[in-house]
């Protein structure tokens, strides 16, 4: 038996997406228009954390074009239309999302299973509202989350009000005619004020602003501090980061009244995971409910979530029974969609002399805004097996505190907890490389694990796929002449130039391709990481494939294409990809965590190689030949000797469709559906140098050039990898110099546009040099990884040790996220004594500018 | 992100304009790039019920020759300013500048005129007029008149203007053999300037003879740093760092989530310093 060659894996094929997306020919949600349609505007408060002493929306039912307006009371009994109805879909371990919450808010065990007890018997009021899945402990504390506010709004940006009208400028209009009256509340916006004594509660009935605390050790940890020469003691901030994805939300709920069900259209990354959330959050009987996510312009994460305005737009079409279309705008894109990161880091190193790492100690406060979103809480914990990043040593300690804030809730952005565990490793490193006086490469290599093919063990207790770290390293350092750079930067030093050049350094990993059901079980977060995939041939010859991710950008439809058509010998454009639609496959586990392809496209390939075996069948049958004896390659099944004995697979796949000839017992049609989950996570790595310039009198950082060796095993497609990577760097260049969401003291968002929260451009980004290394995965028969959250979790912490490089000579050894010129000049002023001026005009609310703490004395505020 | 509801009306000519203004009052808005105005409209700050589009008077976008200086129709746009002949050869302060607004589409859309009406002084181009002693001719029902550059800017957002004016022509000097600089420090190419620098030096005798300098964003209003002005005039070029350590005297520049004030008068003398010294070497 033969392989068929790979024509199409590896090659660059044109996105077969973007001719329609360049154009402005894609089916965006915002773009369907039914007939009937209402549009929804929604009245958000404009406080962070107050109660809504009385609220009145009868004048605006009286506005033009409006056909209705609610209140979060009026609509209070919406939400559970059939009580009774128990959608019987159980989540990880074996309860309803519904149950879990119950169970996690009494505190009780949670091996319960469905009772008529637990079930739809408590009165609407006393029955907590949520979207979180993501439930990290037994004791976890879980707020009400209303679709729309009752007594008391918790974030600015809380939905207060709903008016329904004709079209969506006379429903906005309308809004102003809505009276509230609010009674302040102190706001929480920091997070380390939100735990200290004394502190005002955001949810005063659960009585404290922690949600959970969820820790995780290897090792002897005591030991390992005890028999170090060198401690380091580091704080690390994570700001928080707005998503922008470049089309926002948007919902169209339309009724069918011939079922009684609901089609759901929405901007998600999660069509599957959507339906089946609102159908336990809303009580619409699971099998009644589809849900399409059209083509969907970006996510970054903030898609992959089950938001209010979901909810309300399907409530409201089953409440008025006709089609609801509710789009976000920009400005409410910034409140009220999830934000990203957040953390205040708490770092400890144990280690020789040699710069030998024994240990390390983590202690985060994770800011989980004002209520938990389906996946909030588990975003640290995901960073949690990373943090020992590319170097093996015995032990770990690890703990993080979900703290609540009266700030937008915080849930996965592109990298999505693991950003900040390699930024605080590949900080910290270059601290222990200053302490024990070596060049931070050597210190790494020193550290590296001896690069393996096969599954190894970590201080986190999981297992890498495979890794080689000096390889990546080696050729990185040859792309970016780094002797070369250091001769530079010597002679900018001796020479006194205003302008700076700064090296900085990131050797990463990341967990991704989420994945094993059973591990994210363990880790409760409510969902489970197979994938599905079809693959069927027509009677013409031409391919559908059926998969269970939901592309959002990524070019699923062209890779997808590619791994189908190697694997049957076709034409690429004789294949097409369906997705994003729960009647076509109600089964799938969407588009997140760089998982769609070690997960979703490996399942695609196992699939092909189904329909493939079947074909053989077949063909030997219609050849009147031996299974053993056929050969296939290039779509033709030959008989072995006899090349001239041949079927193409387009022709069995007719005579399987026909169905009057085919071996004794088979079925017709070629189509084969495969579930698949995966045995373990993949881990992409690689090397990345961030050559800065760093002027001195203004404080400005410009990137000279960014050098990358990336390995994410075997490659589909270059161009998107090209692009994933290019992306994924921009954006972790932007967390490290550009973006930051910042709130003032009453919790307002002043950084609520795009003039204000700088998203960087083209002019503000370096032309990359990367290259790539193959080292395939063993979790998987193609050997592939994931790699669009790679450059997002590999950048920043090159770009910032790059700056403080630069800097350096003026002793300074660190500067916090954005690395704005503001804060650059403010570390040299203080460095060389000098005055620094204010430091934070409308800057409050911002965790306190961490300390620099390179000893064992830990850090002090300043 | 959505404004009230309005209407518009097509000027035909600049009297037209006008017409149209004295008509709607202060309910009316006039509408040349849009885009200062179109975005604060959306985010409702701004609630004009009448917007009257210059867009269609087609003998407001030139830029002539007229012996003893240039003149800049008001609707002429960033992109035509960024690539006229005869502004980068007599004016590359003007051409230069505008090349620094916003972004691409920015240029494609805004104009001058706009620009100089809003008012805004964190604009580039309204400090490069300053510097240049710009004139300003402005139509209303009452005629036209003409206004200095130093005598437009009131107050943050406020100028000259009466509700019934059109600002019709720009009129900037020929630089001859002065030299200019536009220093422009921002985080992203597309943003308003942190504080922006314009200098225009004439030379003199390799003495510094005089030095008009336009600061952007350094308070309510598009400045001129007149004590560093005093200090460079008839300065050796050596001296050029220490004269313009007063650039930022007699300002009060705001503090916002981009910079303190202190930041920002420390980031005027740092530019100043390297607009003129730029500007020398022109």
């Amino acid at each position: 038996m033969t392989q068929a060659p790979e024509r199409y894996i590896g090659g660059g094929v044109p996105r077969k997406e973007d001719p329609a997306l360049v154009t402005g020919r894609a089916n965006w949600t915002d773009n369907i228009k039914l007939p009937g349609m209402l549009h929804v505007s929604l009245l958000r408060s404009p406080y962070a954390h107050a109660k809504i002493t009385s609220i009145d929306v009868s004048a605006a039912r009286e506005q033009p074009g409006v056909v209705a307006a609610f209140t979060g009371d009026d609509l209070a009994e919406d939400w559970d239309k059939n009580p009774q109805a128990n959608p019987a879909a159980v989540t990880g371990y074996g309860m309803s999302l519904d149950q879990r919450v119950r169970q996690a808010q009494e505190g009780g065990e949670s091996s319960v299973t469905d009772t008529p007890e637990t079930t739809g018997e408590q009165p609407v009021d006393e029955k907590t509202r949520t979207f979180v899945s993501w439930i990290p402990t037994d004791d976890t504390k879980i707020p009400n989350h209303w679709p729309v506010a009752r007594d008391e709004v918790n974030y600015a940006g809380d939905i207060v009000a709903v008016v329904v009208a004709t079209d969506r400028y006379k429903a906005q209009d309308a809004l102003e005619f809505i009276e509230v009256d609010y009674e302040p509340m102190e706001p929480v916006v920091d997070v380390e004020a939100a735990v200290a004594d004394g502190a005002p509660l955001v949810h005063e009935d659960i009585g404290t602003n922690e949600s959970f605390t969820w820790t995780l050790a290897t090792g002897d940890i005591d030991d390992a501090f005890n028999r170090a020469d060198v401690t380091i003691k580091e704080r690390y901030l994570q700001q928080r980061l707005i998503p922008n994805a470049i089309e926002t939300r948007g919902v169209v709920a339309n009724p069918d009244a011939i079922t009684g069900g609901y089609t759901v259209y929405s901007s998600t990354q999660i069509p599957h995971i959507l339906k089946y959330v609102l159908a336990v959050y809303c009580d619409v009987p699971e099998q009644q409910l589809r849900v399409v996510a059209p083509d969907v312009g970006g996510g970054f994460g903030s898609k992959l979530n089950v938001y209010a305005e979901e909810v309300i737009a399907l409530v409201l079409a089953r409440k008025l029974g006709v089609p609801i279309k509710w789009i976000e705008d920009r400005s409410e894109n910034y409140l009220a969609t999830i934000h990203g990161r957040g953390q205040v880091q708490d770092i400890e190193l144990a280690a020789t002399s040699e710069g030998k790492i024994l240990g390390m100690r983590v202690n985060l406060l994770a800011d989980m805004g004002a209520y938990l979103m389906l996946d909030g809480p588990g975003i640290p914990i995901l960073g949690a097996f990373v943090y020992p990043g590319v170097y093996t040593f015995d032990a770990y300690d690890f703990s993080v505190t979900g703290v609540f804030t009266n700030m937008t809730p915080t849930d996965a952005y592109r990298g999505a907890g693991r950003p900040e565990a390699c930024f605080a490793i590949e900080r910290i490193i270059e601290a222990l490389a200053r302490e024990v006086g070596l060049d931070p490469v050597e210190v790494r290599r020193r550290n590296f694990y001896e690069p393996f093919d096969e599954p190894t063990d970590t201080p986190a207790g999981i297992q890498y796929d495979s890794m080689n770290m000096p390889m990546v390293l080696d050729r990185v350092l040859e792309l970016a002449d780094y002797e070369g750079l250091l001769e530079e930067q010597r002679r900018r030093r001796e020479s006194g130039d205003p302008v700076q050049l700064g090296i900085g350094f990131s050797t990463y990993t990341e967990i991704c391709g989420l994945a094993p059901s059973q591990v994210l079980a363990g880790l409760r977060t409510g969902g489970s990481g197979w994938e599905t995939a079809k693959v069927q041939m027509l009677a013409s010859g031409k391919v559908e494939v059926i998969t269970g991710t939901s592309p959002h950008g990524q070019g699923h439809v062209t890779s997808w294409s590619q791994i189908a058509a190697d694997a049957l010998g076709v034409d690429v454009n004789d294949v097409e990809i369906l997705h994003g639609d729960t009647a076509l496959s109600p089964y799938g586990r969407d588009t997140y965590g760089s998982r769609s392809l070690p997960v979703g496209g490996v399942s695609v390939h196992l699939a092909a190689q189904q329909v493939v075996d079947k074909a053989r069948k077949i063909s030997a049958h219609m050849l009147e030949a031996a299974e053993g004896d056929m050969e296939f390659e290039g779509g033709r099944f030959s008989v072995a000797g006899s090349p001239d004995q041949n079927v193409t697979i387009q022709d069995v796949a007719a005579a399987a469709y026909m169905n009057y000839d085919l071996p004794e017992g088979m079925e017709p049609v070629l189509s084969e559906e495969v579930f698949w989950d995966p045995p373990n996570f993949t881990f992409p790595f690689g090397a990345h140098i961030c050559v800065t310039e760093v002027d001195t009198e203004t404080g400005f950082v410009k990137i000279r050039d960014y050098f990358g060796v990336d390995d994410c095993g075997p490659v589909i497609n270059p161009i998107i990898v090209d692009g994933q990577l290019h992306g994924g760097i921009a954006q972790g260049v932007a967390q490290a110099l550009y973006e930051e969401a910042i709130y003032d003291e009453e919790g307002n968002l002043t950084t609520g546009s795009m003039v204000d929260y700088l998203i960087p451009g083209a002019p503000e980004l370096p032309k990359y040099t990367l290259e790539r290394t193959v080292t395939p995965s063993p979790t998987n028969v193609m050997g592939v990884k994931g790699v669009g959250e790679a450059g997002t979790i590999g950048a920043p912490p090159a770009v910032i040790n790059s700056v403080v490089d630069a800097l350096s000579p003026y002793g300074i050894t660190h500067i916090d996220m954005p690395a704005s010129p503001w804060k650059v000049w403010q570390a040299i002023q203080d460095a060389q004594g000098q005055e620094a001026g204010t430091r934070d005009a409308d800057l409050s609310g911002r965790p306190s500018q961490a300390a620099d703490s390179t000893d064992t004395e830990g850090g002090t505020d300043s | 992100m959505i404004p009230i509801a309005f209407d518009y009306e097509v000027a035909e000519s600049v009297d037209h304009a006008i017409e149209l203004l004295k008509e709607n009052g202060d309910e009316a808005k006039l509408l040349a790039g849009g885009h200062s105005l179109l975005p604060i409209m959306k985010l409702r700050l701004a609630t004009p019920t009448v917007l009257i589009d210059l867009g269609r008077i087609d003998d407001l976008n030139y830029v002539r020759d007229e012996g003893d200086h240039l003149a800049i129709g008001a609707m002429t746009r960033h992109c035509d300013m960024e690539r006229d002949a005869t502004l980068q050869e007599q004016c590359g302060l003007i051409s230069y500048t505008a090349s620094l607004v916003g972004d691409p589409q920015v240029r494609h859309r805004g104009t001058i005129g706009g620009s100089v009406s809003h008012g805004d002084a964190a604009s580039d181009l309204p400090s490069a007029l300053l510097a240049l002693e710009a004139n300003f001719v402005i139509k209303g029902s009452g005629g036209e008149r003409t206004v200095a550059a130093g005598d437009f800017f009131e107050d943050y957002l406020q100028t000259t203007l009466a509700p019934d004016e059109v600002l019709t022509e720009i009129q900037v000097p020929k630089l001859n053999g002065a030299g200019w600089s536009y220093k422009k420090f921002n985080r992203r190419a597309q943003d308003w300037a942190v504080v922006g620098v314009a200098a225009v030096v004439e030379r003199s005798n390799g003495s510094i003879g005089s030095a008009r300098i336009g600061l952007t964003n350094m308070g309510s209003t598009p400045l001129r740093a007149t004590a560093a002005e005093s200090a460079l005039s008839g300065a050796d070029p050596s001296s050029v760092a220490e004269a313009t350590s007063s650039a930022d005297e007699g300002t009060s520049p705001s503090s916002d989530i981009a910079a303190s004030s202190e930041y920002r008068r420390h980031l005027a003398r740092v530019l100043s310093r390297r607009a003129v010294e730029e500007a020398l070497s022109r």
